[in-house]
């Protein structure tokens, strides 16, 4: 392996970042804030970098640490995968860097204020250790940069220092830390049966041993407790939801992403003949689960914080489906195609809108000085640029026509319509229904009429603020227009096409029945029916039962305890198969 | 020379099953983190151990692991550290050092 030419610009993505980081905390005070926006604009313009010059280096760009080849150094590289998510990530950080600026300025008359400081050294640092983790290449190096992220990433969960927010930051950072030494364990048996971590060369040489199937297990349960995934979410909504706004943004679009991608990059790049299946099913089935239990519980909380942070669990679901769709049966193994593009665009779409979503979130607490859903009642007279942006962020979440997930959508039904696996389509499909039912539900609240009077903002909101994130959703939206661009995008269905329009109205008026349903509190304008009570009656108890269900999963006890559980799970389906 | 490497085997494996015992049923947070810092031991025995086999002709050890190794150990520490602090300001915060989502004594206003 040989650098190539614009493998400097690797070094620069991650470098300069971490610069910002230490230039922050040298100037301190306000000059927090103008080092951590000559670093966005900066980092922007490397990302762009980068992408321009793949073309020269045969779409790989490749550094070599102190020039020492592998496996004795360690490779810098990017590849598609990671080209196409350091521009996305830039791209989020910008939108919520401009959201901040309203939140985090340093007030007048004080040199230095603590919330501000951290918040912009951190925000570099998240953004420099995402880098790390999309151009490592090596296994150790990874974790190391997953742990950057982590450690970047508590502080902005307490950010305000309450109690209950600390809690949820220690609760994170402890049940992070138990993924990270799993993955650590697997990393050193890899080691031990391999003599090198480079994932290129991890490619080329891993077989299914024993000890290759236990540490492929405890490396994908580590990153899947980092990630959240069902059942291993117990710290995600307590810190999503406590977190401020923009930090809000910044876990739950970008963070997660960052141990998602190095499962993929494990199981695509380091084990893709090693995996089975069977495993890959049972990861896929996890996501389905986070997909149903996510969905249905977001759509019993009371808080609109609350509600997101649930439809992350969920939206984390989506990430994995695309695994056994990308299960080349044939070769017995992983294969990169349409089901990994789907997955990607589903990652990337999920980052813009998410975030997009945290930030209207954060507006209408802003503006109302509360976020009740039932409560919202007059809130589309107030903030309407805020409620225009809800809506076009669960559009996008929701998957329908142009938005990033309808495409990523078509891309995995298309790569399981030609495996067969239909049960896909359906988890697909309910996942969007359940989705659209929150949407809709918080949507009617919002635009129903205030209970008592008009409600005026009770503190005015940033109209930049308003703008990026609306500007963020927008991008997710538009993101199926990327059915006009190349392979294998250029396969998928035109986005706005008539029978499109249809399914997206079946998919809105579902998700209106299910909220009816299933709302934990409904808008007056839905609440009178005679059926819809007759109705409730059995699924409210239902709904109910989900949301204990999650109580129960989300003690510490149980899960950890399902951490080793899915260990054991995940060993076993890889031996099975064979 | 096998038999060290198993033996320093075995004893990664104990330390690691007692660190995760330790991590599901102790509800005390600093006591995770203790556990936490048990299972890091047995794994960074285990890399020595790995270290060991991986022995060329003259030299003592593989010396690559003994390189992670470090690097894994001050990572450990600074996570450690971060987690302490974190339990400290929730200490000072609330007088109490527990996990619960609604902490016992403030139950009282429902």
């Amino acid at each position: 392996m040989t650098a190539t030419p614009g493998g400097l610009l690797l070094v620069a993505a991650v470098l300069v970042p971490f610069v910002g980081v230490l230039a922050g905390f040298a100037l301190g005070g306000r000059n927090a804030q103008r080092v951590a926006a000559v670093t966005i604009l900066a980092g922007a313009a490397i990302a762009a970098a980068i992408v321009a010059a793949a073309p020269d280096s045969g779409g790989t760009l490749v550094y070599l640490l102190g020039g020492w080849p592998p496996p004795l150094g360690i490779a810098l590289r990017a590849d598609a995968l990671s080209l196409v998510m350091i521009p996305a990530i830039a791209v989020v950080i910008l939108g919520i860097g401009v959201y901040a600026r309203a939140d985090f300025a340093t007030p007048e008359g004080v040199r230095e204020a603590r919330a501000p400081l951290v918040f912009w050294t951190l925000l570099l640092a998240i953004w420099g250790a995402l880098n790390l983790v999309f151009v490592a290449g090596e296994a150790f190096f990874e974790q190391v940069a997953l742990e950057l992220l982590t450690f970047a990433a508590v502080p902005l969960v307490s950010l305000d220092g309450k109690a209950e927010t600390l809690r949820a930051a220690l609760r994170y950072l402890l049940y992070a830390l138990s993924g990270s030494i799993f993955y650590l364990l697997g990393a050193v048996l890899v080691y031990g049966t391999y003599g090198t971590l480079d994932i290129a060369l991890l490619g080329e040489r891993a077989d299914p041993d024993p000890a290759t199937l236990v540490a492929a297990a405890l490396m994908t349960v580590g990153l899947a407790a980092k990630t959240a995934l069902f059942p291993l979410h117990l710290w995600l909504p307590p810190a999503h939801a406590g977190a401020p706004p923009a930090a809000s943004a910044v876990l739950s679009g970008l963070v997660v992403k960052g141990s998602w991608f190095l499962v993929v990059r494990l199981w695509f790049d380091v084990l893709p003949g090693v995996v089975t299946a069977p495993s890959a099913e049972l990861l896929a089935a996890l996501g389905a689960g986070a997909i149903l239990v996510g969905n249905v519980v977001a759509l019993r909380q009371e808080r609109l914080k609350l509600l997101v942070a649930y439809s992350t669990v969920a939206q984390i679901g989506y990430l994995f489906l695309m695994f056994p769709l990308a299960f080349d049966a044939g070769a017995a193994a992983l294969a990169r195609g349409g089901a990994l593009a789907g997955g990607t665009l589903q990652a990337i779409s999920h980052a813009l809108a998410k975030a997009a979503m945290f930030m209207a979130a954060g507006l209408v607490y802003r503006g109302l000085g509360h976020d009740r859903i039932a409560e919202l009642g007059g809130v589309a007279r107030a903030l309407p640029l805020t409620v225009l942006t809800f809506a076009v962020a669960g559009l996008a979440l929701m998957g329908l026509p142009p938005s990033g997930a309808f495409a990523a959508k078509k891309l995995l039904l298309d790569a399981a319509g030609m495996s067969g696996r239909w049960w896909w389509e359906t988890v697909l499909d309910v996942g969007g229904l359940l989705t659209a039912s929150y949407v809709v539900l918080v949507l009617a609240h919002a635009l129903a009429r205030p209970a008592g009077g008009a409600v005026e903002p009770a503190k005015p909101v940033s109209r930049l603020s308003e703008l990026a994130a609306l500007a963020l959703a927008l991008g997710s939206l538009a993101l199926g227009f990327a059915a006009l661009g190349p392979a294998p995008f250029d396969a998928l269905p035109k986005p706005l096409a008539a029978k499109e329009f249809g399914a997206a109205l079946v998919t809105l008026t579902g998700g209106a029945v299910l909220a009816v349903a299933l709302g934990r509190k409904l808008p007056p304008l839905a609440a009178g029916g005679g059926l819809a009570a007759a109705v409730r009656r059995v699924t409210v108890p239902a709904g109910a039962a989900f949301v204990r269900a999650d109580g129960v999963l989300r003690q510490w006890p149980v899960a950890a305890l399902a951490l080793m559980l899915a260990a054991i799970a995940f060993a076993a389906t890889m031996l099975l198969g064979r | 020379m096998t038999d060290a490497a198993t033996l320093f085997g075995l004893v990664a494996a104990a330390l690691v099953g007692l660190g995760v015992y330790a991590l599901i049923v102790d509800p005390q947070p600093l006591r995770k983190i203790l556990a936490f810092n048990v299972i890091g031991a047995g794994v960074f025995v285990l890399f020595g151990a790995v270290a060991h086999r991986g022995a060329a002709a003259g030299w003592g050890g593989d010396p690559v692991p003994q390189a992670l190794l470090i690097t894994g150990l001050v990572v450990a520490f600074a996570a450690t550290a971060l987690a302490v602090a974190v339990l400290l300001r929730l200490h000072a915060e609330t007088g109490s050092a527990t996990l619960a989502p609604e902490p016992p004594p403030a139950a009282g206003d429902e």
